[in-house]
């Protein structure tokens, strides 16, 4: 089957991008270079095309409520115009997948309007969860995966260099807000949001009109960054990457998630049971913070050893740009997981030195 | 994006190339220049000792770049002589001039012949697909 094309595929084709398979997608991993990149976010700004990830739209009456049974997080603390980061659980407590959720209607709306943003991978997964899980209820989903393009642009110069081409002020947009807004003069969404550990919005258009913004923006300055680089900042801020980090098979808990699993303000969810019983009896395993003391970099995988036993495995790695310092996020027992701990990771076969850090390993000044 | 292959070189499909000097016998072994392209940012390099004895076709090292790690393969069999200490020191280096200072180790071979099985530089060019 021939890979789907967003619609910035001719646009970063144009820019040079080496593309790559991802989740049935054509997507660039590089443009200019992967720490190029990466500094460009860290210093200025980068622009992502990101317009393979999965957009649902619910409508209908109480889709907060309905959606409060399938999240650990209490949604009835989003405010119109705000967005919560949560995850879908399965009843043994394992993460279907991390979202966002938009909620989009005044409060007190007899229909709500909420958006979710999803992983490209798990879009058909989730899709087939949310449809069964709400059926019944009187709400649509509308799956507008391939219909909208979706731009992230990153970096501490985000909102300079988008505000000459947006309608709204982007000094009222706080994090995590997002609003309806005219964006080169037509009609387009801004979320406050983004997956580097910088200040940033990801910005939905119509697909006619995104290689307009992304050229607008990368005239403007902003570098054309790729998934190599996604995964390198996602990963210095140590924000998790599911299907890797987080699955069906780790719960939030387990996952360093905890801030959002509201246990006390909420009712049953699907999983509740489990991560109660998992916050009363503690958990097996915890994802923590690694970095090497040598050069070695610890790869999806490697087995991690405490006292020389293999106790856990390194989830996601690299050399940290930012950095200059092989970092990883790696799952490990609780008596291994404190920080400070030293532990190795074996690396093709030699056990190298790593201790484990507090996340995440980069915080934006 | 073209990039160039001497012609006085040998070359596996594993991306490695090695330089002769016949007088010597004396292997120069390096990746090429697509293999460095497409891995991208390189950060680390994992080379022998000086002394370590090589095998044809077997692992004597790795290179590292932000994105993955790739297994080093000796096309000869034979005792290191040299290794390229700056480069270890600055991987990053190596796209700068991959035939000449980008050189990776430096080999007394047992048995020039085994070049013979190499590929020539339009062999591997065709391998790559340029």
């Amino acid at each position: 089957m021939a890979s789907l094309q967003t619609p910035l595929y001719s646009a970063c084709l144009d820019q040079s991008a080496r593309m790559t398979e991802f989740a049935g997608w054509s997507m660039p991993v590089q443009f200019g270079g992967i720490k190029q990149e990466h500094q460009a976010v860290r210093e200025r700004a980068g622009l992502f095309d990101i317009s393979h990830m999965g957009k649902f739209t619910l409508t209908g009456p109480g889709v907060i409520a309905a959606l409060q049974r399938l999240v650990p997080s209490n949604l009835e603390r989003l405010a119109p115009g705000l967005a919560q980061y949560t995850v879908l659980l399965n009843p043994q407590g394992g993460i279907i997948d991390d979202l966002i959720v938009y909620l989009k209607s005044p409060l007190g709306a007899a229909v709500e309007t909420v958006a979710l943003i999803v992983n490209a991978a798990t879009t058909d997964k989730d899709k087939i969860w949310l449809v069964e899980h709400l059926a019944g209820s009187g709400i649509d989903l509308v799956d507008e995966s391939r219909d909208r393009a979706l731009i992230s642009l990153q970096g501490p110069a985000a909102a300079a260099l988008l505000q000459p081409h947006v309608a709204l002020d982007l000094s009222t947009l706080g994090r995590f807000a997002h609003q309806d807004t005219q964006v080169l003069g037509q009609p387009g969404w801004l979320a406050r949001t983004g997956y580097t550990g910088e200040d940033g919005f990801e910005i939905m258009v119509a697909p006619a009109m995104a290689e307009g913004l992304w050229q607008a923006l990368t005239a403007a300055g902003a570098v054309p960054c790729g998934l190599g680089a996604r995964d390198t900042l996602r990963l210095e801020a140590a924000m998790a990457l599911y299907g890797q980090d987080i699955d069906d098979t780790t719960s939030p808990l387990e996952a360093g998630l905890g801030w959002l699993v509201h246990l006390p303000e909420k009712g049953d969810f699907i999983g509740r049971a489990v991560l109660e019983a998992q916050k009363a009896d503690g958990m097996q395993r915890r994802l923590v913070g690694l970095t090497m003391a040598g050069r070695h970099i610890a790869r999806h995988g490697y087995p991690v050893l405490y006292q020389g036993d293999a106790v856990g495995t390194v989830t996601s790695g690299t050399l940290a740009p930012t950095l200059n310092l092989p970092i990883a996020l790696a799952y490990v027992p609780p008596a291994a997981a404190k920080i400070g701990q030293t532990l190795e990771v074996e690396v093709r076969g030699e056990p190298r030195p790593a201790t484990v850090v507090k996340r995440p390993f980069y915080r934006a000044s | 994006m073209a990039f160039e292959y001497p012609e006085t070189l040998k070359y596996l499909d594993s991306h490695e190339y090695a330089r002769t000097d016949e007088d010597e016998g004396i292997v120069t072994i390096g990746i090429t220049a697509f293999a460095i392209d497409q891995l991208g940012d390189i950060v680390f390099l994992e080379l022998p000792e000086i002394g370590d004895s090589l095998e044809k076709s077997e692992k004597f090292g790795t290179v590292e770049s932000v994105k993955a790690v790739e297994e080093l393969k000796s096309p000869v069999t034979g005792e290191v002589l040299e290794r390229n200490e700056a480069l270890i020191e600055a991987p990053e280096q190596i796209g700068d001039d991959p035939y000449g200072d980008g050189w990776l180790i430096k080999v007394k071979a047992t048995d020039l012949d085994e070049l013979d099985d190499a590929l020539t530089a339009d062999e591997y060019k065709d391998q790559v697909g340029e």
